[in-house]
């Protein structure tokens, strides 16, 4: 019988959360990790390892691996690094894809590094040169206290060379040659402030493909919803209804391409939910309509804040939504976000939440 | 022979290595480098881009504030210290 696990990265360290495929009760375990701060961990299902991209004040940025479910955990950041002379610092390890046999970390400042041995050693794949805006990413200036980075890496599973990099306040971009060459794909969106490119210059907080649907993708944006049905080449924007344009997290339903979750948040310092009232929208009919879907989630006094890593949903036929928060809970829906539980609470602030079927 | 020692967030990432540790070095990156030869990916958790120290990591000579290249008397004491972030 499968198991369905829950990979959660936080702010010390990385916990799972395990089910059956019922989903019914869940066991917590971790810290892993050693405590570092965890800001994005998956499970690759062909090799059985579960990978956490992690970044210590103290020692600096590594990836993590372990082979049997978090029992035991090593860690490498051999080649992980612009070397001493480029004038760029890697700063934090923020996202992790499988590639077919490769792993891909995205880093800051903004680059991505793959790994062929499973994480063990590691090397330079790309920092998008030449694109529009990586003069600014690229300036030494711009890195820390900088926050300019790889927020967001979307694969293709049908093709390992054919992927999406989002570079933190700048914009997606796509490759189909694994890397080598890069397009920006950003238009038709919003964005409230003037940039020095038509192509880039845009927020994108969260970049999600529907699994039904290979030309239906959906983002978070800084400033607003977006849909695209010719896979990222144009976008609309989709934010009537909801009660902010602003927010990080989003999940598309894995079995229909016209329903996707979203996660609103007050636009100013805060970024938690409305009215202290947890609350994740549904559409169900790409974007022209929404729900909110709030059954058996706190409604009093919770101010919840949910990161762009931090919701996810898994591939059963009733999808399990999951999404933590910047307050340490899990809460869970069994059955596509009707009805929610909570899975965790008092966990260190939750950067990332992903879900794996385990056979 | 230096005699380093390492903060606790250090020993657990390196099976075998202990809070005190005894090296043959000239410098500070050289005491770096003969742990690292020992427990390979040491440099990493200590040292940045550069080379520099990282920036939550001090090290301390003799009770000397000290850098990559400062130079290590025979017996010389080397505390490397996980200092002010982690809160």
């Amino acid at each position: 019988m499968s198991r369905t696990l829950l990979l959660v990265g936080t702010r010390k360290g990385a916990f799972t959360l395990e089910s059956d495929a019922d989903r019914r009760d869940w066991k917590l375990r971790g810290p892993f990790c050693e405590g570092w701060p965890v800001y994005h961990a998956i499970y690759d299902g062909e090799s059985g390892t579960i990978y956490a991209a992690a970044a210590s004040e103290w020692h600096g940025s590594a990836v993590w691996r372990s082979k049997d479910l978090g029992e035991t955990w090593e860690h490498s950041s051999e080649g992980i690094t612009y070397g001493d002379e480029d004038g760029r610092k890697v700063s934090k390890v923020s996202t992790l894809m499988t590639a077919g046999d490769k792993l891909l970390v995205g880093v800051e400042a903004p680059g991505i590094f793959e790994s062929g041995d499973g994480g063990q050693t590691w090397s330079l794949l790309t920092t998008l040169a030449g694109q529009p805006g990586s003069e600014v990413w690229d300036d030494p200036k711009s890195q820390p206290p900088g926050h300019l980075g790889i927020s967001n890496l979307v694969p293709d599973r049908s093709d390992p060379a054919h992927f999406w990099a989002v570079v933190q306040g700048i914009g997606a971009y796509e490759t189909h040659d694994g890397g080598s060459t890069w397009a920006p794909r950003n238009k038709g969106l919003r964005r409230d402030w003037p940039a020095d490119w038509e192509e880039v210059g845009y927020c994108v907080h969260k970049l999600v493909r529907s699994p039904s649907d290979p030309q239906r993708m959906y983002q978070q944006n800084h400033v607003g919803m977006h849909r695209s049905d010719d896979a990222g080449h144009t976008w609309n924007e989709i934010t009537e209804g909801l009660p902010s344009e602003f927010g990080f997290a989003a999940a598309v339903h894995p079995h229909d391409r016209d329903t996707f979750y979203v996660v609103p948040l007050d636009p100013g310092h805060g970024r938690v939910m409305p009215e202290g009232k947890a609350t994740v929208w549904r559409t169900q009919d790409a974007g022209s309509s929404w729900k909110p879907l709030r059954k058996r989630l706190p409604q009093d006094d919770a101010h919840l804040g949910v990161l762009r890593q931090g919701m996810t949903i898994d591939m059963h036929d009733s999808p399990g939504l999951y999404f933590g928060t910047s307050t340490g809970q899990v809460f869970a829906s069994a059955d596509a976000g009707e009805t929610w539980t909570q899975l965790a609470d008092y966990l260190p602030a939750i950067s990332s939440v992903e879900v794996a079927l385990v056979e | 022979m230096a005699n380093v020692h390492l903060p606790t967030t250090l020993t657990p990432l390196f099976p075998g290595l202990s809070r005190r540790v005894d090296v043959e070095a000239a410098t500070v990156l050289g005491a770096i480098d003969e742990l690292e030869a020992q427990w390979p990916g040491l440099r990493d958790r200590l040292v940045g881009e550069g080379p520099s120290l990282r920036s939550h990591i001090h090290v301390y000579v003799d009770r000397e504030r000290a850098q990559l290249d400062t130079a290590l008397e025979p017996h010389a004491r080397v505390d490397v210290i996980a200092a002010i972030s982690g809160g």
